[in-house]
């Protein structure tokens, strides 16, 4: 009846997650598109304005790293957040129109450029996000008491396609370059440029991380449908509301930092659960750390595959993610 | 009935083929409609400007090019208004595939415009004069535009090469999601007319997104970055800026981030000899560029 697993088989799972995360963290940054002296990287003969191999290193390669990491960390784990939410094993953190309010800011911002000067494109893809959340959750709780997980679903759902509608109009209206730089925005670009955009989502990531830890048991409980987990003593109208506004804090920091970069919050905790089970607090933390190493991965391909040039990240994620995931559906019949 | 109708199209077609066997100078077009800001300057400079009764909605130069009815562009050119002024010349990009078609349908010339190179301004200007009719002219301004690009090009010849970037966009306020002129076309031309070393001049494509791992690892010793002419200078200024932060680029050090609002820079027509001498005037202060 229960999903929950014993603590010796889930410590190992967590501590190998979390292991691999490392190990893809600290070798992303010496792979590159540049050959790089690792002597001059670190040496300190040389003032750090002119050291050119130091300054790719660390002001284009680690951000760009911790970039992958906590964007593909962040996704991983809402997606769980979200699936467990709606109780849809096909719910990913873009479901209830995150990405969409998101990518809709960007555009803006792209679009009408210098005219939007605070936050630039990242502050106005999470002031995006943040207007599509409070729209969903007033459609969601206008006429149920609580939330009603159907309402939530089909108002993302809607959400999704009329903001789409809305950046065709925004692109539309744009130029030639600016609507080439839009649609590049959409396929996801980890090339933060220094490590300022990761201060700024730090604080959301943080909170809504914080928010995961508690709901790892409410999600478990949630997952024996609303009736047995009230019975069971869960106040379940918070734990949706938690639920929700964590996971979609975490998505449009995530998505204001590398754009709405696909499949990793919907593979990742698919492919953690084939291994590990159900249980949340197995599944959550190791999603996280195996999407951070995932999406780090990919982006080493995305930087090095066809260098000079480089290939979109969400376009290595699609890649591998749209076959393993048909996969997964033939597999599950 | 119908033979009789046939047998002039038969005979229409022969006096065609006999017209066009003998190279009988085309008549001059008197409705000419150019969708590219291009042609159009090229159409005025060779003084057909009387022949034009539609432009394309981006048009702005010469002024009297913007007082002329606009019918659409690359991406939306309005078919309704196109016809409705009559024309029997229609300049259209090579990728309006569906639009050459439809005018064909109705039996409205075309002339076929292909964005290449700077060498190939020259050459569209000639091609064009001739079939406006207005041959010496075109030959005349062709011949002018050549001449004044090798003045430029002679100018900066001799002076070391800098390593150029030209950055035609960029997010703003941050060093995201920037593109480059990379390896070919019209502004990469236009940086090696005027005495720069494109700094990716081995891509071979018009454009690139460049990460801040190739901007430092291809350090560029000029930054020439346009920008849209509605910025103000405190957001001009604000812009160059963001190129602190990455301190080891030689053109920042140099302090030689130029940030250039003009739209001759985008236009391959007979305004390229200004562009090359704005650009050889960025990458060469002091270089006074041959008239």
């Amino acid at each position: 009846m229960s999903v929950e697993s014993p603590l010796r088989r889930r410590v190992p799972v967590v501590v190998l997650s979390f292991v691999g995360m490392l190990i893809a963290v600290f070798a992303a940054p010496f792979v590159g598109s540049t050959p790089l002296s690792i002597a001059n990287v670190f040496s300190t003969s040389q003032p750090f304005a002119d050291n050119v191999d130091a300054q790719i290193f660390f002001l284009a390669r680690l951000p760009r790293t911790l970039a992958a990491a906590m964007v593909g960390g962040v996704l991983a784990a809402a997606g769980v957040v979200f699936q467990g939410l709606l109780q849809n094993p096909l719910a990913s953190p873009y479901t209830l129109g995150v990405s969409a309010g998101a990518a809709l800011g960007a555009m803006i911002a792209i679009t009408f450029g210098a005219a939007w000067p605070i936050g630039g494109s990242a502050g106005a893809s999470l002031a995006g996000a943040g207007i599509a959340v409070l729209v969903v959750y007033a459609l969601a709780t206008a006429r149920h008491r609580g939330l009603s997980t159907t309402v939530l679903l089909l108002s993302g759902v809607t959400l999704n396609a009329f903001f789409s509608a809305l950046i065709l109009f925004v692109q539309y209206l744009s130029n030639f370059a600016d609507t080439f730089r839009a649609l590049r925005w959409l396929m996801g670009n980890l090339d933060v440029a220094g490590y300022a955009p990761l201060l700024a989502a730090l604080p959301f990531v943080v909170g809504s991380l914080a928010a995961f830890a508690w709901l790892a048991r409410p999600l478990n409980l949630l997952s024996l449908g609303e009736e047995a987990a009230t019975s069971r003593g869960l106040d379940t109208r918070r734990a949706q509301r938690v639920a929700f506004f964590s996971g979609s804090v975490a998505t449009g920091a995530a998505v204001s930092v590398g754009g709405p970069i696909g499949f990793v919050g919907i593979i990742v905790p698919h492919l953690v659960r084939l291994v590990v089970g159900a249980d949340h607090r197995v599944v959550l933390p190791a999603s996280m750390f195996f999407g951070a190493a995932f999406l780090v991965g990919c982006d080493v391909v995305a930087r090095t595959i066809m260098s000079p040039l480089e290939l979109p990240v969400g376009i290595i994620t699609a890649v591998i993610g749209g076959p393993f995931f048909l996969w997964l559906l033939l597999r599950r019949r | 009935m119908t033979g009789l109708a046939w047998g002039l199209r038969l005979a229409a077609f022969a006096y065609a083929l006999v017209v066009v066997g003998a190279q009988a100078p085309p008549s001059r077009p008197s409705r000419v409609i150019s969708l590219i800001p291009a042609v159009t300057e090229v159409l005025f400079a060779i003084g057909a400007g009387d022949q034009v009764v539609g432009v394309s909605s981006f048009d702005t130069y010469p002024p009297e090019a913007a007082k002329k009815t606009r019918v659409g562009a690359l991406l939306n050119p309005d078919f309704e208004r196109i016809l409705s002024l009559k024309p029997d010349l229609v300049v259209v990009y090579v990728s309006q595939t569906d639009l050459i078609a439809r005018l064909q349908r109705v039996g409205v010339p075309t002339f076929v415009y292909r964005h290449a190179g700077l060498a190939d301004v020259s050459t569209t200007i000639s091609s064009l004069g001739q079939r406006v009719g207005r041959a010496t002219e075109s030959a005349r301004l062709a011949r002018d535009v050549q001449t004044n690009l090798e003045g430029v090009r002679r100018s900066v010849i001799g002076r070391p090469r800098p390593r150029v970037a030209l950055i035609f966009g960029r997010d703003a306020g941050t060093l995201r999601n920037m593109f480059v002129s990379a390896g070919v076309g019209f502004l990469h031309d236009l940086v090696e007319t005027a005495g720069g070393q494109n700094a990716f001049a081995d891509v071979k494509r018009e454009s690139m997104q460049v990460s801040s791992e190739a901007m430092l690892a291809r350090a560029p010793e000029v930054i020439i970055e346009t920008h849209q002419s509605s910025w103000d200078t405190s957001a001009t200024a604000r812009e160059q800026a963001v190129w602190r932060t990455l301190p080891a680029l030689p053109a920042v050090r140099m302090n030689r981030v130029y940030m250039v609002a003009d739209d001759r820079l985008f236009i391959p027509g007979p305004r390229v000899v200004d562009a090359a001498r704005i650009l050889a005037g960025i990458i060469h202060p002091g270089v006074e560029s041959a008239k």
